[in-house]
């Protein structure tokens, strides 16, 4: 049993507590953030060392490879964004805030572990540990709107769980193991691949994971919970926990069910289809930033599930890793526009106090740089150049189109046009709208480093792309 | 012997199903509740006939003790239990979705070839349980720690969301 392979999530957890107790101690509370935000070097450091090793420990139960400590450094970063941009946000929560900052971390700690593990019932206690994490920090804020959120994403969050646990107990009852190798060997040696209650296991994995990521039918919670979350915690919800959810599809569809790929592929392709343009439809008509921000992840989603449809129809099995890694290259330049539009927003926010798109009028005057920044980070989710969003989509597409799913992209080029029209509509109310008040929108110097640290990353994706494919390239390697 | 659990087995079920549709079709929340530690109590039952003592003891602890109880507080603190839980218009759909999801399932799980063990256990499965969970080995060591951090994760959101404002 090797814990080196376990120390960026033990360091981790460690820092969480040293959080807690330094919160006991210290006055002045504003320590606590940065301790938070220093202290996550350790883990990353942890990362970047383990970088090229490809060992399992716990009996197989930990994998550390290069997929694994690519969501782990992925995870780390986008905490540190949600953390730097909650500095000046969490004063509403006075002497909360080292809790606030704790959850935040453990919530952080319970996603590096999803991408990390390699046995059904570890990955259902990280993924709970994730959700319960999240569902306090849903209802944080403890006005009406945060604890309807947090109580709906509680309520949907326990029904999922129930489903995701069904469907694992199938298939653990069909194959007799938890571990995702002895799933697959006993799949192909037993000959399991028309069972039907494999088939009914797989629906119901999809369905549970599917709740993680917001796709139909199990994107019903997302506009509540992302209205009233706390902002910080909305856009953690819509990166960190979202990329999660991939990340830990990726490792059960891949590594346990490759020999039925045909079976969930479909079921992939068709939910990336619906999911998309019901995203799409919907944030047409709202007039709340963040809840059609909502929507417009839950579009997101479908675009990044196209990656996971892109399996061979020809030959039977046979899965591709172009699609993997354009999902994984897409996850990396969806995380930093989403991070960086929130960012603005919750910088916008936090002077105006309103998420109405009407309040933006003319923000373009009170705060111009702020208004760029979200200016530039609406463009990268539509997918012009020269942002990471054109990157992302380009190469989502042409694994599409080498896969064979020519309908799926005609469908998620439509919606790409229509995604246009609403995320437009802000820019066009920042830039020509005549401005509510002449009084300046200011911003915190943690909130300006975090925004254009985002706003950095998309414009460098869309230029020069090519390190980060490779890396992504290089971290779905060790799928078949 | 094989009669006996045969009989135990459906006696057992019935008295399951018919406490949990209990629970979902009654008005008042209190019996709901009440029906609900029956079911819960009778699951154990189903338990002790597959041998496994140790799960139905866990069974008993956790859901009639600690949730059966929790949620029997948790209804006296609530004002306005009396008027129970309002009809909603979703109830047919409910019924057919449910109805459905019911079919899908009976279907899967008769057509399947389950392996099934050729003789009960006897022995007591406490250690077994034991090794199979710190057994250097085999052991699921790693979700029992993150199982840890969970409870941490949980207390504190707990203590954050009782908070007085």
């Amino acid at each position: 049993m090797n814990l080196y392979l376990l120390a960026p999530e033990i360091s981790l957890c460690a820092l969480a507590l040293v959080v807690i107790l330094l919160d006991l101690f210290i006055g002045r509370k504003w320590i606590l953030g940065a301790v938070s935000i220093a202290g996550l070097i350790v883990p990353a450091a942890f990362t970047i060392a383990l970088w090229g090793t490809n060992e399992t420990s716990f009996n197989g139960m930990l994998v550390v490879d290069q997929f694994s400590l690519f969501f782990n450094l992925f995870f780390l970063v986008s905490t540190a964004l949600v953390l730097l941009s909650s500095t000046e946000y969490a004063s509403k929560f006075a002497a909360f805030r080292g809790e606030y900052y704790a959850l935040v971390l453990l919530a952080a700690m319970g996603m590096m572990l999803m991408a990390s593990t390699r046995e059904l019932i570890s990955i259902y206690i990280a993924l709970e540990l994730t959700g319960i994490s999240l569902y306090a920090l849903t209802g944080f804020l403890k006005d009406p709107k945060s604890s309807e959120a947090g109580l709906k994403y509680l309520l949907l969050g326990a029904v999922a769980s129930a489903v995701l646990l069904y469907g694992m107990a199938l298939v653990f009852g069909l194959t007799g193991t938890t571990h995702l190798e002895g799933i697959k060997a006993a799949i192909s040696a037993e000959g399991l691949l028309a069972s039907p209650a494999l088939l009914m296991g797989i629906v119901l994995l999809v369905a549970g994971f599917g709740f993680k990521i917001a796709t139909v039918p199990f994107q019903m919670w997302v506009p509540d919970v992302y209205e009233g979350a706390p902002t910080p915690i909305t856009a953690y919800l819509s990166v960190a926990s979202k990329a999660a959810g991939f990340a830990v599809i990726l490792r059960v569809f891949y590594e346990a069910l490759g020999p039925v790929s045909l079976d969930w592929s479909i079921i992939f392709a068709v939910l990336a289809a619906i999911t998309m343009t019901l995203g799409n439809v919907v944030a047409i008509w709202q007039t709340n930033i963040k809840r059609m921000l909502g929507y417009s992840s839950i579009a997101q989603a479908g675009y990044l599930m196209i990656g996971l449809a892109t399996v061979s129809a020809l030959e039977p099995g046979a899965i591709g890793s172009s699609g993997p890694s354009a999902l994984v290259f897409f996850l990396a330049c969806y995380a930093l526009t989403n991070l960086g539009a929130f960012i603005a927003i919750i910088a916008i926010s936090n002077k105006i106090d309103s998420d109405e798109i009407s309040d933006y009028s003319g923000m373009a005057r009170r705060a111009p740089l702020l208004s760029l920044a979200l200016a530039l980070c609406l463009i990268s989710l539509i997918g012009i150049p020269p942002t990471a969003g054109f990157m992302a989509k380009i190469y989502i597409f042409s694994a599409a189109v080498d896969y064979g799913l020519i309908w799926l992209v005609i469908v998620a080029v439509i919606n790409t046009v229509i995604s246009a029209y609403y995320y437009l509509r802000v820019i066009r109310v920042m830039f020509l709208g005549a401005p509510l008040s002449e009084e300046r929108v200011p911003s915190s110097g943690a909130l300006r480093a975090a925004l254009s640290f985002a706003c950095l990353g998309v414009l460098v994706l869309g230029i020069y792309p090519w390190v980060l494919l490779r890396i992504a390239e290089a971290a779905v390697r060790m799928f078949p | 012997m094989e009669m006996g659990i045969a009989i135990a087995f459906w006696v057992l079920a019935a008295v399951i199903i018919g406490a949990a549709l209990a629970v979902v079709l009654g008005r008042n929340i209190f019996r709901a509740a009440l029906f609900l530690v029956l079911c819960f109590f009778t699951i154990a039952g189903i338990f002790v006939i597959l041998s496994a003592d140790f799960l139905a003891g866990v069974q008993v602890l956790i859901y009639v003790g600690a949730i059966g109880v929790l949620i029997i507080f948790a209804i006296m603190l609530t004002r306005e239990t009396q008027r129970g839980s309002p009809s909603g218009r979703l109830r047919l759909p409910a019924l057919i979705a449910g109805l459905l999801f019911l079919a899908t399932m009976v279907f899967v799980i008769v057509s399947t070839d389950w392996q099934i063990v050729a003789e009960i256990p006897t022995e007591p499965t406490t250690s077994g349980i034991a090794q199979a969970l710190f057994s250097k080995e085999e052991g699921f060591v790693l979700p029992f720690e993150i199982a840890a951090a969970l409870l941490l994760a949980a207390i504190i959101g707990a203590i954050v969301l009782v908070r007085e404002k």
